[in-house]
């Protein structure tokens, strides 16, 4: 796979940050010039439920939503916003103001211009009204105002750091004005026929066959895109995703669409390309959850023992078949904030034990210190198997787990109303550790009833401090600071064991150029990408 | 006349038995933990309390359980299927979108294995204790006992990876123009691998039922009675070993139909077939409970007309049977 220098990649950051459309090209090697033309056929799966990113932001709508819809910004590899919509931005020094200076000649799929008003009714109403997730991003607006068709601006009542990594299609979709005001959100006809800005217009959705995007003639970019259509491919089975890849019938597949343990055969394929980029934005990471309610979860020396008997490079090699890098603390080491020389927790059984015999916890007749229940993580076999690498693991040092298995709904049911010991967890950072990472640590968001808050109960007046502040601070240097310090805390406090920062594996055709150009890797709008002739 | 008296008291009756089995899967599948706002918040990533209570309000689930059975089955009477929030259309489209390929791939594989099976337990019985017997006997139990998506797997790598004589999943080509018969062909080589995959799985039971029942019928009285008269061998079998033995076999397939509407999941998965099967599993995992009541209430209906069949067909082959008796 062809990768580029870490420090060329930041040289070409700076160089390019205006040009984006010349960024693909150091990501792969060189091709010719692109060229108009070409079917690309992709896996989608679980069939999404509706494409209207606005109401829902699973991954396979943020897929397919995302050649539809568009936002004001990309990024790129690093994370450095890139120009979406708005063709350039600035902040003010007090980080309280935000203008952003839109593109020109941009139409909606239905022909009517899309204008400044169309960004304040987006991030002022709709998507205050019906997205969890931006929602309170938004609701840190004082004013949104257009002063022109192509100028946005936004007054916030006090600085957020993580302001401009907000404008992701699925974070921040940009909805028509004109077809949604006025409105019942939800249960607009638009949301089953999708309006956006974006590179491809919806054809037409067979319901649990394929989806069929066609190019958007009128798209602001012109000349682009360069492929015709695409049709998203709806296969529920592994073993037939992974065949519909070998046999070329299928260009595409992202996230788990293959099991792990078929990567390695896959990789070996001559018309296959792999890639691991395009999921920087996401950032996620496998934590083992622990409930601080139960004994002896509430002992932290009981927590720092569980994580010092895995051992999380087996984990990445055998579960995960090599994809992704052991995680060291709160934050995944893409996220600018991570900071590499906060102690680490190595795999140590010997120390694990010794933990757990000064707690008193000796070892029963039957050789048993402990014992837990864990909940396993419903979201595939790959889960299943690491949860029974754990109970192995922590078994090894004395403490016996019994793995509990319900699906989706019923797990996320005991995991949010506190029903549980102990139970992987999967979540992504979005970007900044404000949007991404405090939800799960500061005890204002201890909410019973909510999954991806703050579950186990976790409390420490000093972190809750620290979180506040870092997220409001205009001063990029002692943000920095603020993260280190909560990182080093966390760490100490082991409140989550923090397991696997996740990889995906990108399978492409290699007919097909330009295909991951972003930190949002498949969800962008594939406005780049062509097939080689 | 009687027969359609009979026809018309057993509708009446099965609709009874729907709405019970309304209120039953109603009441059932509220008692699973999780519940589609639930389910759609954690999709979302999201913790907020607003955007529950927004999605439990339109769902109606902030209200009292009995109304909402009562609103339920009001709609129901009224041919209204209700609306999937999660997939943005009402549930009526979605199942006329999804029963029709299901219909072809279960009808299908209905119609073959029944033929298969039936084809196949009559030459075993005609060659009882033999080897060709025993031989029929291990093929039908070697796919009876074979898990349906390992026969699909393997069928998928003969037939499209390694030949590539026919497509390995879908219900037709996407993204070609095809004329009239061309669509119908298209269709007919994607519906290959599944169908088979379900016929070789319940062909079993119909080869060893015809066989059993065969071999019990050879050796009563009337059959040696009609061989002293001199009736034929091939003569004596259609009419009068078949005949009869034919009687346990459509009681199976009628009591089969429900089964094979439950087995399209697996191979409606594995062959991304875009059937009903799959609609209501993924309902299950994601409590999109109008869509799920809905697959329930048009499986059940299905299963209770094709028992009404049945019984017609029943009366049809056997005319000591007498309808309503």
């Amino acid at each position: 796979m062809p990768s580029i220098h870490p420090l060329r990649a930041v040289a070409a950051g700076i160089l390019l940050a205006a040009s984006a459309a010349l960024w693909p090209a150091l990501a792969q090697a060189p091709a010719p010039a692109p060229a108009r033309g070409g079917t690309m056929n992709i896996i989608i799966s679980p069939e999404p439920p509706t494409l209207m990113l606005g109401i829902n932001q699973t991954t396979p709508a943020a897929i397919v939503g995302g050649k539809i819809y568009e936002s004001l910004l990309r990024y790129d590899f690093d994370l450095k916003p890139m120009p979406g919509l708005a063709k350039s931005w600035s902040v003010s020094p007090d980080g309280l103001t935000y203008t952003f200076k839109l593109q020109e000649g941009v139409k909606w799929h239905d022909g009517t211009p899309f204008t400044a008003d169309d960004v304040v009714f987006s991030a002022k109403t709709y998507l205050t009204a019906v997205h969890p997730r931006s929602r309170p991003i938004f609701q840190r607006a004082e004013t949104i105002t257009a002063p022109d068709p192509l100028t946005v601006v936004f007054k916030l009542k006090g600085p957020f750091a993580p302001f401009l990594m907000a404008w992701e299609p699925s974070t921040a979709p940009i909805v028509p004005r004109h077809i949604y005001e006025g409105t019942d959100f939800r249960t607009n006809p638009a949301n089953a026929k999708p309006i956006g800005t974006g590179p491809f217009k919806l054809k037409e959705w067979v319901r649990g066959s394929h989806i069929h995007l066609v190019r958007n003639d009128d798209y602001w970019q012109k000349g682009k895109p360069y492929l015709d259509e695409i049709y998203y491919r709806v296969l529920p089975d592994a073993s037939a995703r992974t065949v519909a890849m070998e046999t070329g019938q299928t260009h595409l597949s992202a996230f788990a669409d293959i099991e792990t343990f078929e990567v390695p055969r896959l990789k070996a394929m001559p018309h296959l390309e792999m890639t691991t980029k395009g999921y920087e934005y996401l950032a996620q990471i496998v934590w083992l959850d622990f409930n601080l309610r139960a004994k002896p979860l509430d002992d932290r020396r009981f927590r720092q023992a569980v994580y010092h008997a895995i051992d999380r490079n087996f984990l990445r090699d055998r579960v995960w078949f090599g994809l992704g890098k052991p995680a060291t603390g709160p934050i995944h080491s893409s996220i600018p904030h991570y900071d590499a020389n906060v102690p680490k927790y190595a795999f140590d059984p010997k120390k694990a034990e010794a933990l757990l015999d000064e707690m008193g916890l000796k070892r029963g007749a039957d050789g048993v210190r402990a014992r837990i229940t864990m909940d396993q993580l419903p979201y595939g076999d790959v889960y299943v198997r690491a949860g029974e690498y754990i109970r192995q693991a922590l078994g090894r040092v004395g403490i016996q787990v019994t793995l509990r298995s319900a699906d989706v709904a019923t797990w996320g049911d005991r995991v949010r109303n506190w029903d549980y010991e102990m139970t992987l967890q999967v979540l992504s950072q979005l970007g900044h550790p404000a949007l991404g990472v405090s939800r799960l640590y500061v005890s204002s968001n201890i909410r019973k009833g909510v999954l991806f808050s703050n579950v186990n109960g976790y409390s420490n007046p000093r972190i809750d401090a620290l979180f506040d502040k870092a997220a409001v601070s205009a001063d990029a240097g002692e943000a920095q600071k603020m993260y280190t310090e909560i990182q080093k805390i966390l760490v100490e406090d082991v409140p989550v064991a923090w397991l696997l920062e996740l990889e995906f594996p990108t399978f492409i055709d290699k007919r097909f150029r330009n295909v991951v150009t972003s930190a949002i890797g498949v969800r962008d709008g594939f406005a780049d990408a062509y097939m080689q002739r | 006349m009687e027969r359609l008296e009979f026809i018309a008291q057993r509708t009446l009756k099965g609709i009874v038995v729907l709405l019970g089995i309304v209120v039953l899967n109603f009441l059932l599948i509220r008692l699973a933990p999780g519940d589609p706002a639930a389910v759609m918040a954690g999709e979302a990533g999201a913790s907020d309390e607003l955007f529950l209570q927004q999605l439990r309000q339109q769902f109606g689930l902030d209200r009292p359980l009995l109304e909402q059975l009562w609103a339920y089955v009001a709609n129901i009477l009224s041919f209204d299927f209700g609306f999937s929030y999660r997939q943005q259309r009402p549930v009526v489209d979605l199942l006329a979108e999804r029963l029709p390929p299901t219909l072809l791939l279960t009808g299908t594989a209905f119609v073959l294995s029944l033929a298969a099976g039936v084809t196949l337990g009559v030459m075993a019985a005609r060659r009882a204790g033999r080897w060709s017997d025993s031989a029929i006997t291990v093929v039908a139990l070697f796919f009876y006992a074979t898990p349906l998506f390992w026969v699909g797997l393997m069928g998928v790598l003969l037939f499209s990876v390694t030949l590539g004589w026919l497509p390995a999943f879908g219900m037709g080509s996407v993204g070609v123009k095809l004329g009239g018969v061309e669509r119908v062909i298209d269709v007919g080589r994607h519906l290959v691998l599944p169908a088979l995959t379900l016929t070789l799985f319940h062909m079993a039971v119909y080869a060893r039922m015809t066989r059993a029942s065969m071999l019990e019928v050879r050796d009563q009285d009337f059959v040696r009675t009609a061989r002293a008269k001199g009736v034929g061998e091939g003569e004596i079998l259609r009419r009068h070993v078949l005949r009869n033995a034919i009687l346990p076999v459509v009681t199976i397939a009628g009591m089969k139909a429900g089964y094979l509407l439950g087995g399209s999941i697996v191979v409606e998965t594995v062959f991304a077939w875009p059937g009903i099967g799959r609609l209501a599993y993924e309902a299950v995992l994601q409590r999109d409970y109008n869509v799920l009541l809905g697959v329930f209430l048009v499986t059940s209906a299905l299963v209770i007309a094709v028992n009404l069949a049945t019984d017609v067909i029943y009366s049809l082959v056997d005319p000591r049977i007498e309808l309503g008796a």
